[in-house]
């Protein structure tokens, strides 16, 4: 893969991850998210997150798989889209969900005790605030100073992910089929991480033999 | 910005309720069958043309003043898991569903058990309507004119013997037009239960219509009931048999999660659903989830005395 083609990848990528909130733009600009237009936005940037989470994370499983070793590229943009997605997902519950869209409305105490008490909520919760670290520490500049740490850091990206599905799963009425469906697609891409590991660890160890 | 968009959506989405009462005394002076045109015209009244019109409906002292929602409101966005768990679903599928013919079997405790014919089961009645707040137990509202006659009217002409306590409802089954019956969402058939003297209340309303018209399929088509202070998943939809019971019947969405949905679920803004708080609800149209939940939905006046004595919190 050449850098040329990492670019129109890239922008590609940029498109698919933009167009869910386009589309949500548009539709709330023009009336047209439906009879009830806060569950609309509030179910559509929860799954854009979601997907879009499961997408950065199935980048190096990916590369490891292809070779690409520029599909690496795709990470930061990814993750950086998912969490902006949550972050509009948690502003919608507490300006909509929670009234708190004219501060006398707003009952903090409220929403405190919808998160410690509602395992719904907190699996939500922790999901944000897990990819919230990795938001902030996403800059070249925090990379080179975290150095190893950063790569550790990071693997909270799993958590995150685990935290968003079973928020998914918790969130349905009667067992849906498609939050299991990303609950599957997650411990995939989680086994894929196992059989790295395994297959660096095997190679370090061969060369060692050598 | 939005915000500003949103209360523009919220005004013209809802009917004002003159708009609303002028198309009702237009319907009600045409001739049945007569095509209705006429002003605030939307796209969606095509469709609500398309239902048959209900003749002969009185106004009743029991509805509520409030502003009704419009027809696309209350027939494009509602939950009957027989046609899917998605809120459009109802609408996108029900039309396969044959709501002619219609015999519901009357059985049990009652000294008159017998399968009627649907036209048979309404004749005797007079058609009321009933403009009633429905509030969802998912903290959605929305107000409807339904239109019907008291169950409790039925129930004495059926005339139950002393020992039945209770009326076990059933919702059709037939898997072949209804395919959320394909998947087990739910246990099928649906069946919901009212003790008798909230089956007996004058609220409680057995509905063949909504908006002057016959119901819509999605809407439980082709006759329901409507419960009004109890959330909206007590209000069972396509009846087709209603059983007079000694003891509290089973209910679908109690043996899905017994912990999560109780046998009475009266609307009741201190207890929470497990996963949400039941104190607010988004009225339909509006953006935010800013209206207090009333208790018993606001209907406490007239039904708050049949719960005297009866801890909620444990009869939830």
């Amino acid at each position: 893969m050449s850098a040329g083609v990492l670019r129109t990848v890239k922008a590609l990528a940029w498109v698919v991850c933009a167009w869910p909130g386009a589309d949500l733009f548009y539709n709330t600009y023009w009336g047209d998210l439906g009879v009830n237009p806060v569950e609309t936005l509030r179910l559509d940037t929860g799954e854009a997150a979601l997907v879009i989470l499961l997408c950065t994370l199935a980048v190096t499983p990916l590369r490891r798989l292809t070779g690409w070793n520029r599909l690496q590229g795709l990470r930061r943009m990814l993750g950086l889209w998912a969490f902006f997605y949550a972050l509009v997902h948690l502003a919608l519950y507490i300006l909509l969900e929670q009234a708190c869209l004219y501060w006398s409305d707003c009952r903090l105490s409220l929403i405190v005790d919808d998160v410690v008490k509602r395992k719904f909520i907190l699996s939500g919760m922790v999901s944000f605030l897990a990819m919230l670290p990795l938001a902030l520490t996403s800059t070249k500049g925090w990379i080179r100073r975290l150095g190893k740490r950063w790569q550790k850091l990071h693997r909270l990206a799993y958590l995150a992910g685990a935290a968003g599905v079973v928020h998914f799963i918790w969130k349905t009425k009667v067992p849906e089929p498609k939050p299991y469906a990303y609950g599957a697609i997650l411990v995939l891409l989680l086994l894929a991480r196992v059989v790295i590991a395994w297959q660096k660890k095997r190679a370090a160890a061969a060369r060692n033999a050598a | 910005m939005l915000i500003k968009r949103a209360s523009d959506i919220r005004s013209s989405e809802i009917t004002p309720e003159s708009v609303y009462r002028s198309r009702r005394e237009f319907l009600q002076t045409a001739a049945a069958g007569a095509v209705g045109v006429y002003a605030g015209a939307s796209i969606f009244d095509d469709v609500l043309s398309a239902q048959a019109m209900i003749p002969g409906i009185k106004k009743s002292p029991l509805s509520t003043t409030e502003a009704t929602h419009t027809w696309e409101q209350v027939t494009q966005y509602n939950n009957f898991y027989e046609f899917g768990t998605q809120k459009s679903d109802p609408a996108r599928y029900a039309g396969q569903l044959r709501v002619k013919p219609w015999t519901v079997k009357v059985d049990g405790l009652v000294a008159k058990p017998a399968d009627y014919a649907l036209e048979d089961l309404v004749k005797p009645h007079q058609l009321e309507e009933r403009i009633y707040r429905f509030r969802c137990v998912e903290a959605w509202s929305a107000v409807i004119p339904w239109v019907g006659f008291s169950l409790a009217d039925l129930i004495k002409r059926v005339e139950p013997q002393g020992k039945a306590a209770y009326v076990a409802f059933t919702t059709l089954q037939r898997p072949s037009e209804m395919p959320g019956q394909r998947t087990s969402s739910l246990e099928w058939p649906y069946v919901e239960g009212l003790r008798m003297d909230e089956a007996m209340h004058p609220l409680t309303l057995l509905a063949t219509g909504i908006f002057g018209k016959e119901l819509p399929n999605q809407n439980g088509a082709p006759i329901r009931v409507v419960v009004p202070w109890k959330y909206g998943f007590k209000s069972i939809k396509s009846v087709v048999r209603i059983s007079f019971v000694e003891k509290m019947p089973p209910t679908s969405w109690n043996i899905a999660n017994a912990r999560e949905y109780g046998f009475y679920s009266n609307v009741n803004p201190t207890v929470d659903h497990p996963r949400w708080s039941q104190a607010r609800e988004t009225r339909l149209g509006s953006f935010v989830k800013n209206k207090p939940t009333l208790m018993f939905n606001g209907y406490a006046d007239q039904v708050a005395k049949i719960y005297e004595g009866m801890d909620l919190r444990k009869f939830y």
